[in-house]
């Protein structure tokens, strides 16, 4: 263990060599590295954060469309069963109409039948009357003087 | 030489005797240069390495390493220190590292690199421990000394420094001026001297030890000389901490004003 000035001198010289290489090659580029990768890391976090309240937002708002869709589904539905109703009860009614239209159209022509065949009938049977009456009454009638009778008797027919 | 032969007085002499160069106080020992300086530039070529290439990103494995230990020294300084950090910053990694650098040389056995310097570079004497050697820790002591003076006068002004001197820690009492400044100039000494000597001590005396153990019959050294080693790991990075954590508050005692 003995006193050496020199190795003494040489050391602290040594030591402050290093310090400075420390100081100019290593601790800045190291010390700024930690610190970008903090502010990236504190950047990273705040943009999840940020990501998680809007993911949050749209969420809701997707909730809120498809809630509105729905309840304007129902109501075009609602609209449409309404209508089809409507469209049923007109044609239903329009069915009516026309079957009464065409019943009364019926009736009407079988009234006119009846009445035409009734016509002829009756003047057939006043033409078969008289005849058989002039069938009968050749013998002992003179159509000529008796035709007033005749006719009084077709128009009672 | 390094057989049984010699005894064991001259051998545990010869393993504590420093290579030298000259004579009486300005003789060098190119020993404790030579590893101090090997381990230092090992230390700034390591960390040059893993600092170069530095990123924000994704850290290479090199990088995170020396990112885990300047953070370590970092969170020591800032909690200790108040002031401007990059000088402190690298002063204390440098004295940190550097010092368990040269306590971690203790653990080489304490033959082979002597045997090796003696038989292939014929020298004498070769002790590969700088922290072993009083003069490498006065060295680094010293230069925190000089350092406390620099801060105290950066963080108080030479007026404000004066004044403490003068002042502290009696009061300002013309009267007692001789005494504060006494008993400041002995503070002032103390700090470097027992910050180096505890370190010294330390690895003096662990150093010595190895070098007992090895004067016994190499076939039971591994008992005594492993369980030595194992706790040698834990005095090793203490006594590197200790140091620095010391200088870190010894140069805030200095920049802050009290």
């Amino acid at each position: 263990m003995t006193v050496s000035i020199g190795t003494l001198i040489a050391q602290g010289i040594t030591f402050f060599i290093f310090i400075y290489a420390t100081m100019k090659y290593v601790w800045p580029p190291i010390t700024k590295a930690m610190q970008e990768r903090r502010e990236k890391i504190a950047d990273g976090l705040a943009a999840a954060e940020r990501g998680k309240s809007e993911l949050e937002a749209a969420s809701a708002q997707v909730d809120s469309l498809i809630r509105d869709a729905r309840e304007q589904a129902m109501e075009i539905v609602e609209q449409a069963n309404r209508r089809a109703g409507d469209i049923l009860g007109d044609a239903k009614s329009e069915g009516e109409k026309a079957r009464e239209r065409q019943l009364a159209s019926a009736k009407a022509e079988i009234e006119q039948s009846l009445t035409r065949a009734r016509d002829e009938l009756r003047k057939q049977v006043a033409v078969v009357a008289v005849a058989s009456a002039e069938k009968i009454l050749a013998r002992e009638i003179d159509a000529s003087k008796h035709r007033d009778i005749l006719d009084k008797l077709a128009a009672e027919i | 030489m390094f057989t049984k032969k010699e005894s064991a007085t001259e051998y545990v002499i010869h393993h504590i005797t420093n290579l030298s160069i000259g004579e009486g106080a300005w003789t060098l020992h190119p020993d404790t240069l030579f590893f101090s300086w090997l381990t230092g530039l090992f230390f700034v070529g390591l960390f040059w390495l893993g600092a170069r290439r530095a990123t924000a990103g994704v850290p290479g494995g090199l990088q995170n390493f020396v990112e885990t230990v300047i953070e370590f020294i970092e969170n020591s300084v800032k909690d200790s220190f108040h002031g401007p950090r990059d000088f402190v910053g690298p002063l204390a990694l440098t004295i940190f590292v550097w010092v368990l650098l040269w306590n971690l040389l203790d653990l080489v056995p304490v033959d082979y690199v002597p045997m090796f310097a003696y038989h292939a570079l014929g020298l004498e004497y070769t002790r590969i421990v700088p922290s072993a050697d009083v003069n490498a820790p006065f060295a680094l002591s010293l230069s925190v000394l000089i350092l406390m003076v620099v801060y105290s006068i950066k963080g108080k002004g030479w007026g404000g420094y004066g004044k403490e001197l003068l002042t502290h820690p009696f009061g300002s009492f013309p009267l007692v001026a001789p005494f504060n400044l006494l008993l400041n100039i002995v503070e002032m000494i103390a700090k470097p001297v027992s910050l180096a000597l505890r370190l010294f001590g330390n690895l003096y005396a662990a150093e010595l030890i190895f070098v007992l153990i090895a004067l016994l019959p190499w076939w039971v050294q591994w008992i005594p000389g492993g369980a030595w080693a194992l706790f040698h790991i834990l005095v090793v990075p203490l006594q590197a901490f200790i140091f620095m954590t010391l200088t870190i508050v010894y140069l805030s005692l200095a920049y802050e004003k009290h």
